[in-house]
């Protein structure tokens, strides 16, 4: 199904956002290899639960936390990334 | 298709696994925080995936309450300190 | 019984609960602690969720997971520095070994704890059906005013606990305003941390309206959506309001002490009309409930938000001072 064919591809991203935050050289690198998973792991799940349900309330709500993590994950990594050029070590 | 997404969860779960090295070994506070955000998007992929498996849709209302806590936690941890306090007569 | 797939991630939680807790634990870098026990929140709300309690993983989730992180963090802020100069001499070594019976008496009170607990999950496994608790509250939910179990539990059939938890938090606030002067500041909010607490904070408050609202009949509750309230005052005060945008003064007393406050009188007035003690009515106990529960959100998110600030705000005392700076200045960097 195209439900499955998609929550499939999302979980494939995530684990590239993971191995990369692992195998990648650099802070800066690793900040790649996260939002990858953000958006593109937790929007492709999101597309293929959307599928699966049939109440819409629970769809509007899945896509609204997709949307969400889109914004915060931005901002959070980019204020991380802010922090590591600072040069502090908090 | 329960039984699907519940491999699906294992699989998120391996991810999460190895998002846990990362935040271990660090070396830097900023990789610590950058694996820590991505161990909150995987938690909230987790409890969207969860809540069909076990029929409770209030995981899904967890997951959101996840995303929303998440970044608070990092603006809590990148924030920007101004040292002292106020000055009360 | 559960598929392979979700036994295998039973094992993978306890194994990575237990693996972070020790971690956690023996991690000689604080904050790097603290990075570890906000995965570690994260983790058990997970459990939690697996566990088919998602009252407890919303909680989790706000609380472990979020607040805790930045409560911990602001507890290490303003360490004392040591002082330049000859080395005193060091009355203990840094790092002091426990004496040997210390250690001996905690293990076995462990092990003694641990075989209880075990105990009490055996026996509960084997007890028979109607005399488990969650029987009976679900044969007399119907008197209760909700539905959701959890709240008829917390705010109805025990609500005597708690009014009790809630006096615990006030108590636990004297405590905080007893430290002294609110802890320092932070900077204000550049554009990126300025924008998401444009949206993040109304998001937040209307989580926390909804969270309290369908806690009637779906998982949720006055200690999450007051977690969440909470949660919005700290993002206000990483922008840089001191005030963290609680009220000021008298309002702010106020609003600490409205859960303790509302519970117990709408139990003494039920006492005066000839009830006993927060005995509610069934036709009125929706409404009685949402009533504490919303006052109780709103002192919860106020007392964990000056659990943040970590002393005695400058606003609690005099109205006039605290003013907030102004947190949605951009500051345009050339």
């Amino acid at each position: 199904m195209i439900a499955g064919a998609l929550i499939a591809a999302g979980i494939l991203f995530y684990l590239a956002g993971s191995i990369g935050l692992l195998r990648l050289p650099d802070i800066y690198c690793r900040l790649h290899a996260l939002t990858k998973a953000d958006n593109l792991g937790l929007g492709l799940l999101v597309a293929g639960l959307v599928l699966l349900t049939d109440d819409l309330a629970v769809a509007l709500k899945l896509v609204l936390i997709w949307l969400l993590v889109l914004a915060a994950s931005a901002a959070g990594a980019h204020l991380i990334a802010g922090q590591a050029r600072r040069g502090e070590d908090p | 298709m329960t039984g699907f997404l519940a491999w699906a969860a294992l699989a998120l779960m391996l991810s999460l696994l190895l998002g846990l090295i990362r935040v271990l070994r660090g070396p830097s506070a900023a990789d610590r925080l950058m694996a820590a955000q991505l161990l909150g998007t995987t938690g909230v992929g987790l409890l969207l995936l969860l809540a069909p498996v076990l029929g409770s849709a209030a995981l899904i209302d967890v997951a959101l309450v996840l995303a929303l806590l998440a970044v608070v936690a990092v603006a809590a941890l990148t924030g920007r300190e101004v040292p002292g306090g106020q000055d009360l007569d | 019984m559960d598929g392979p797939a979700l036994i295998l991630l039973d094992g993978l939680l306890i194994l990575v609960l237990l693996g972070l807790a020790w971690a956690t634990l023996e991690s000689r870098d604080p904050r790097r602690g603290v990075v570890l026990f906000i995965a570690f929140g994260l983790v058990l709300a997970l459990v939690w969720a697996r566990l088919a309690a998602p009252d407890v993983a919303l909680a989790e989730a706000a609380i472990g997971a979020g607040l805790s992180g930045a409560l911990l963090l602001a507890a290490l802020r303003d360490e004392p520095k040591p002082e330049p100069g000859p080395e005193p001499e060091p009355a203990t070594p840094a790092k002091r070994r426990l004496p040997g019976l210390t250690s001996w008496a905690l293990g076995l009170l462990c092990l003694g704890l641990g075989l209880v607990v075990a105990w009490a999950f055996v026996d509960a496994l084997a007890g028979a059906g109607p005399e488990r608790l969650a029987g009976q509250v679900l044969a007399r939910i119907g008197e209760s005013g909700v539905s959701n179990p959890v709240t008829a539990v917390l705010l109805n059939f025990r609500g005597y606990d708690t009014l009790l938890e809630l006096a615990v938090l006030l108590a636990a606030l004297l405590g905080i305003l007893a430290l002294g002067p609110e802890r320092g500041g932070y900077a204000p909010a550049g554009p990126v941390l300025a924008g998401l607490a444009g949206w993040l904070i109304p998001g937040l408050i209307i989580t926390g309206g909804y969270l309290l609202w369908v806690g009637a009949h779906a998982p949720g509750g006055a200690f999450q959506a007051g977690a969440i309230l909470a949660a919005a005052a700290v993002i206000r005060r990483l922008t840089g309001d001191r005030a963290a945008g609680l009220p000021r003064g008298l309002a702010l007393r106020v609003l600490s002490l409205a859960g303790v406050a509302v519970f117990l009188g709408v139990g003494l007035a039920l006492l005066v009309a000839g009830r006993p003690f927060l005995g509610f009515p069934p036709a009125w106990a929706g409404t009685l409930i949402l009533v504490i529960e919303s006052a109780a959100t709103l002192a919860i998110g106020a007392i964990l938000a000056l659990a943040f600030i970590g002393g005695r705000p400058a606003a609690w005392d005099n109205p006039r001072q605290g003013r907030a700076l102004n947190p949605t200045r951009v500051h345009n960097h050339p």
